[in-house]
């Protein structure tokens, strides 16, 4: 087994990792360091793709495209924290409620 | 107007949108002024693409000549001009309705003005859909979808209310899960072709477990953001909690985005990969969403929850297309496809604007309050009519077109459970159009027509009745989509 494809396996572990935390974890805060963990798997197997040219000069495309998934990521976290500020602001809050616990809601799934 | 390069114009799709969407968060009180001005120039921007399209056929354009694999392609063909018609033609109403919403919008007179933030978020939002209808690889593709969402979000969150709040947070949990989802498609497909540019891609795919995988990832990422069921969860909150403008917005043209995407990369993309089986599972999937939909929105007491649910069910038909994209009804479903996208754009956000309206001025959406409200605002019911009647698929609309080409399709292909799905989700959407109607028109309420600024009176009634128009006029939008079609010289299953 090389290192790319020990990076590799690690980005696909992280993934589930941060995956499972999205999924599972109540509090919003949580989901969005999941989300993070999400984030850094693929980027670590991003980074390690650079390898596939098989030379000591490395592929720069994947490292690029980790650049701008990084902005992304950031952006979206931001986005994120903003708004669960703003709940937690508003309602005291840092998880979401059950769906159709609104007095408006009247849907049921 | 056909003096102007056609590369101009796609040019201007990009640009014009992303500059007036930085302009405006400085430009205060013009910021309407200036929208409307960029909307209008996209929508004729939009109009010259198809014009040159129907001369020179679909192009590719290489950004600075560099060309891809190393430089970023853009991609015209009939299915990107389409949904560029959609977008920029349904975007130009809604921010002519925007501009008369937030002038009455309470939040707006209490000093609390959503509508500043409104229009560098509606403009970032056009510019990230035409640049997503004309992205030439997955990449792009990629960006473009991640713009589109945190537009999004950010619109949702406009409303300001606890509500809208937890609705923004729900679907940008999912937003985020899907588009990692992506990403790592994107990963696996660069690794395993070096490319990324999807015509590239085409050339050399091959159904290897990588490919399989790619797809696989890329197809529940967009099933996520484009809410077929079961991943529909967080649409209903996120759709029915956001500002009349922003959930015309949403419902009719930005979840037409991430099932775009799907097309292209079932059928452009990965023709080599995909197979019957998955598509069969995805043609499931959909029934379930027109069914589930139909039937939770006949359910539902406020109106904009009703119509959310609606888009749970319409998304099911826009996918159903995938199960019957195989063999001799593949021509049939590919122009379900577009005819539906097309009408169910301009039927839904007229309906969500004409719904706007009235809960603008009657402060509630709840349908029970609506007792004669026919004869108070006479021409936002008209509208909801109107539009009802393509989302029902009544002929002559566009609505019925879709859906007939979709019964054909199935009727060709082996779909009998489809048709059942199709038939039913149409009478159940009869169901809830009519029931919002009927309480409407009830007499009882002998108050006289209010006045309803031109703004918010117009926009729904045209999209409307182009959405039944669409019923006459759908030989041309067709034959825009003949160019670059995917079907020639595929294998069947």
């Amino acid at each position: 087994m090389n290192n790319a494809q020990i990076y590799s396996l690690c980005g696909a572990a992280l993934f589930a990792m941060g995956l499972w935390g999205v999924v599972v974890l109540r509090h919003l805060f949580r989901k969005i360091i999941g989300f993070n963990i999400m984030g850094a798997g693929v980027f670590l197997i991003l980074v390690a793709m650079a390898n596939r040219t098989h030379t000591p000069q490395p592929d720069p495309v994947p490292h690029a495209m980790v650049l701008t998934g990084i902005v992304v990521a950031v952006s979206a976290t931001a986005l994120a924290l903003a708004l669960l500020r703003r709940l937690y602001h508003e309602t005291g809050l840092a998880t979401l409620p059950a769906r159709g616990a609104d007095p408006h809601g009247n849907d049921s799934d | 107007m056909a003096t102007i390069p056609i590369e101009h114009a796609v040019l201007a799709l990009i640009v014009l949108p992303l500059a007036a969407a930085i302009l405006s968060i400085f430009a205060g009180k013009r910021g309407p002024t200036l929208a409307l001005g960029a909307a209008a120039i996209q929508a004729a921007a939009a109009c010259r693409i198809a014009m040159g399209l129907n001369q020179n056929g679909a192009i590719r354009y290489r950004i600075s000549g560099w060309g891809a694999p190393l430089g970023i392609d853009l991609h015209l063909d009939g299915l990107s001009t389409i949904m560029l018609f959609l977008s920029t033609l349904v975007g130009l109403a809604i921010a002519v309705y925007a501009t008369g919403y937030f002038a009455q919008d309470p939040a707006h007179k209490s000093g609390a003005d959503p509508a500043r933030a409104f229009w560098p978020l509606f403009l970032l939002a056009s510019a990230a859909l035409n640049a997503l209808f004309l992205s030439g690889d997955l990449f792009n593709l990629y960006v473009t979808l991640e713009l589109l969402t945190l537009a999004g979000v950010a619109l949702i969150g406009l409303a300001g209310s606890v509500a809208s709040l937890i609705a923004a947070l729900r679907y940008l949990i999912v937003a985020l899960v899907g588009s990692l989802f992506y990403l790592l498609g994107v990963v696996l497909t660069y690794s395993t072709y070096g490319t990324v540019d999807w015509e590239l891609v085409r050339a050399a795919a091959s159904p290897d477990i990588a490919s399989r995988t790619a797809l696989a990832l890329f197809t529940i990422a967009l099933m996520m953001k484009t809410a077929l069921f079961p991943l529909h969860t967080w649409l209903p909150d996120a759709h029915s909690n956001a500002p009349a403008p922003v959930s015309a917005l949403l419902s009719g043209v930005v979840l037409k985005a991430s099932f775009y995407m799907a097309l292209r990369i079932w059928f452009f993309a990965f023709p080599a990969v995909s197979s019957p089986a998955p598509a069969q599972l995805v043609g499931a999937l959909a029934a379930c969403a027109i069914l589930w939909g139909s039937i939770q929105a006949v359910r539902q007491r406020r109106a904009k929850l009703m119509l959310a649910y609606s888009s749970v069910a319409q998304v099911g038909y826009l996918f159903m297309v995938f199960a019957l994209m195989w063999g001799d009804s593949a021509h049939l479903a590919w122009q379900a496809a577009a005819c539906l996208a097309l009408s169910h754009a301009c039927a839904k956000s007229a309906a969500f604007m004409s719904v706007g309206t009235i809960a603008l001025s009657c402060g509630s959406d709840e349908i029970r309050r609506w007792k004669g409200i026919a004869a108070r605002y006479p021409s936002a019911v008209l509208s909801f009519a109107v539009a009802g009647v393509s989302l029902m698929g009544l002929p002559p609309s566009g609505g019925f077109v879709g859906k007939w080409l979709l019964l054909n399709a199935a009727m060709t292909g082996q779909g009998i459970g489809l048709v059942a799905a199709v038939v039913g989700g149409s009478l159940l959407a009869a169901a809830y159009i009519f029931r919002v109607l009927a309480v409407a028109m009830t007499s009882g309420d002998s108050r006289e027509a209010a006045l309803v600024p031109a703004a918010l009176k117009w926009p729904p009634l045209v999209l409307a009745i182009l959405s039944i128009l669409l019923g006459f006029i759908a030989a041309y939008p067709l034959s825009l989509l003949e160019h670059g079609a995917p079907l020639t010289g595929r294998s069947g299953p």
